[in-house]
């Protein structure tokens, strides 16, 4: 059993990426022309506090060094302070990250749950007038930047019907922290716009993406042989097709989550809603290094863990994977 | 809108009409480019993707005005659509559809251009990934996994803002250099399958040197896939030079592109819908008959099809 040796290569494999985009990150931000120090106290900079704070964080020592200390640091899991916000950073990232995970996951949810109706719907009556509607809402919806998507409904369900809030994530006057049924439900209500933003684009992706996986396995010899042989077509449909058909749609559950942290980032801008993708924007133009570098920690960590949680799952779902020897059981993951 | 737009107008949608007339006639005397057709959509966006191109070529004669000319900054805020405005004016007062036809140009430039650079290094290096193995490959193929595991949007945010006033070639340079990770793969692994294949062994045998191989013997042969995300790679760096432009980084005003003229509408989105719409509308267009015509070439070029 090569499996946890495997696993292990994996996990080294990982680390060692996550490692090398920190790294890319952290020179190219310091690269960035303009001082932290100008976008915390204003464009016109006491030359006097500017001074104290780069001295005070020693930004005026080497790169390297100032690496190294950084390095230093993450491996005692201090990930630093703040410049603009004037804490450590964790404190930023706790605030912000629930926000974004509340975001991600009702997109998430709304994503899978249509997209997989959908696709299979449409490949139950494939090359009928309801796969062929579908089929072209889907590729429209697909090809929506997410940003436009996002304004298009903050100005029809905002706006002109007044169905939902414009932004933000809850009713600042009667909730401002959540710690009701009522604010649990004006929470959710916020929530629908931005999270059916990300969700539709998502849903019609996967939809895409299933309806084409499902009529792959339409075409193999035991579904034809399962028909054959008088099983009933919906346990044709859920048991043959779909239990097989859901083998690479594994491999797409990995690969939304780089999508959702993208379009997080500019949904979150429009419906100023305070999660993780806005405050990376925003340190990005403070030149808030420290946030930066965070923020890329964790969004590179998703989106590796994502693909190596869809390799086990794989390898779990499908035995044929698992008798392989590792690197071949890689390869045909990727 | 005079006379004279409304005419060119008319005659590039009959040219895109025609065009698209003739390649399907053509294209029915042989079973791959059938396979193309077949898709509807596919066809519909061809025509469409001919229109919008020859609207970019002919951008002055299409636009009836220059597309950064404030017209009247007084009474022409905000005009919403009229028969002289078609699309409306936007909060500078500019011709919404001028901007969009000259959008055309930065927008389609940028996606051709960024996918032209992604497409192209992607391939070399999967080229040279899967032809050389070993130690070359390994090297490869983990930056690659770093490239992948890069957050894209933060990267590009960050490069752009190395630069003040970003350069028009440098933005498409660096939107092209972080999108070739997804073809080097796809490129390696067909490269990996098809060097073991008899006719590649078979020139080695006769003495071609390792770059006729690379170029006469392998790329050929995975050019399918290589065309197909292409055509995706276009859709997608249209999409991320609007993103950057959108976060206003990317082309900079008063440069038209289908990018910053959302980001400019925005700020007006309730009382001048029409300013955030109509670029919007323009960039969904280009990107849904990129995938449907990518949907087309995937068909047309398959080889499994072919021996069916």
């Amino acid at each position: 059993m090569t499996g946890w040796g495997w696993l292990v290569r994996r996990l080294i494999a990982s680390v060692a990426i996550i490692f090398a985009v920190v790294t890319f990150v952290f020179i190219l931000i310091h690269l960035a022309p303009g001082k932290p120090c100008s976008g915390q106290i204003g464009e016109a900079a006491d030359p006097v506090a500017c001074g104290q704070l780069i001295r005070e964080f020693g930004l005026d020592k080497p790169l390297a060094e100032q690496y190294g200390r950084y390095l230093v640091a993450l491996a005692h899991g201090n990930l630093g302070y703040s410049f603009s916000h004037h804490r450590p950073v964790r404190d930023d990232l706790a605030e912000t990250i629930p926000f974004t995970l509340q975001l991600a996951g009702a997109a998430l949810l709304l994503d899978f749950l249509l997209g997989l109706g959908l696709g299979i719907y449409q490949a139950v009556r494939v090359n009928r007038m309801p796969d062929i509607v579908l089929g072209n809402v889907t590729l429209f919806i697909y090809s929506l930047p997410t940003f436009w998507l996002a304004l298009l409904l903050l100005l029809i369900f905002g706006e002109k019907l007044g169905l939902f809030p414009v932004g933000g994530p809850n009713n600042l006057i009667l909730c401002p922290v959540v710690d009701s049924f009522y604010c649990v439900a004006d929470r959710v209500w916020h929530l629908i716009l931005p999270a059916a933003t990300l969700g539709l684009v998502g849903a019609a992706g996967t939809a895409r993406f299933q309806r084409a996986a499902m009529l792959e396995v339409a075409s193999q010899d035991y579904v034809r042989t399962a028909r054959a042989k008088g099983v009933p077509e919906r346990r044709v449909v859920l048991r043959h097709q779909l239990r097989n058909a859901l083998l690479s749609f594994i491999t797409r559950f990995g690969l939304a989550f780089p999508f959702l942290l993208t379009g997080a980032v500019l949904v979150e801008t429009i419906f100023a809603w305070p999660g993780m993708g806005r405050l990376a924007v925003e340190a990005i133009f403070a030149r808030d290094y420290p946030v930066v570098t965070a923020t890329a920690l964790i969004a590179s960590t998703v989106v590796v863990t994502g693909n190596l949680l869809a390799d086990i799952l794989l390898g779990i779902a499908d035995p044929r994977l698992r008798v392989q020897d590792g690197a071949d059981a890689e390869m045909v993951t990727t | 809108m005079t006379l004279g737009t409304w005419l060119a107008l008319f005659v590039a949608l009959v040219l895109a009409n025609e065009i698209a007339r003739v390649l399907r006639q053509r294209a029915l005397k042989r079973e791959r480019w059938r396979r193309f057709f077949r898709h509807r959509t596919a066809g519909g966006g061809l025509a469409i993707l001919t229109f919008l191109v020859i609207i970019a070529v002919a951008a002055p004669l299409v636009a009836p005005y220059p597309p950064s000319d404030q017209l009247d900054i007084v009474r022409l805020k905000n005009h919403p659509p009229s028969w002289t405005f078609i699309l409306g004016t936007d909060v500078f007062s500019r011709d919404v559809w001028s901007r969009v036809v000259y959008g055309a140009r930065v927008s389609l430039g940028i996606g051709a251009l960024g996918a032209l650079v992604a497409v192209s290094l992607g391939t070399l290096v999967g080229a040279v990934a899967g032809y050389y193995r070993r130690w070359v490959d390994a090297v490869l193929m983990r930056g690659v996994d770093v490239g992948l595991a890069l957050p894209r949007i933060f990267i590009l945010l960050m490069a752009v803002a190395l630069w003040d006033g970003l350069p028009f070639w440098i933005l498409v340079l660096v939107i092209g250099l972080t999108s070739w990770f997804g073809t080097s793969r796809l490129v390696r692994a067909e490269v990996l399958s098809i060097r073991e294949r008899d006719f590649v062994v078979a020139a080695r045998a006769l003495g071609a040197g390792t770059s006729r191989i690379i170029f006469r013997h392998v790329l050929p042969n995975v050019a399918a896939p290589i065309i197909v995300s292409a055509a995706l790679g276009v859709g997608n760096v249209l999409l991320l030079e609007a993103s950057l432009s959108f976060l206003g980084i990317g082309v900079a005003p008063p440069r038209p592109s289908w990018g910053n003229m959302i980001a400019d509408g925005a700020s007006s989105l309730y009382s001048a819908p029409w300013t955030t719409l109509f670029p919007g509308l323009a960039i969904s267009l280009v990107v849904m008959s990129l995938n449907a015509v990518a949907d087309g070439l995937r068909d047309a070029l398959d080889p499994h099809e072919e021996a069916a």
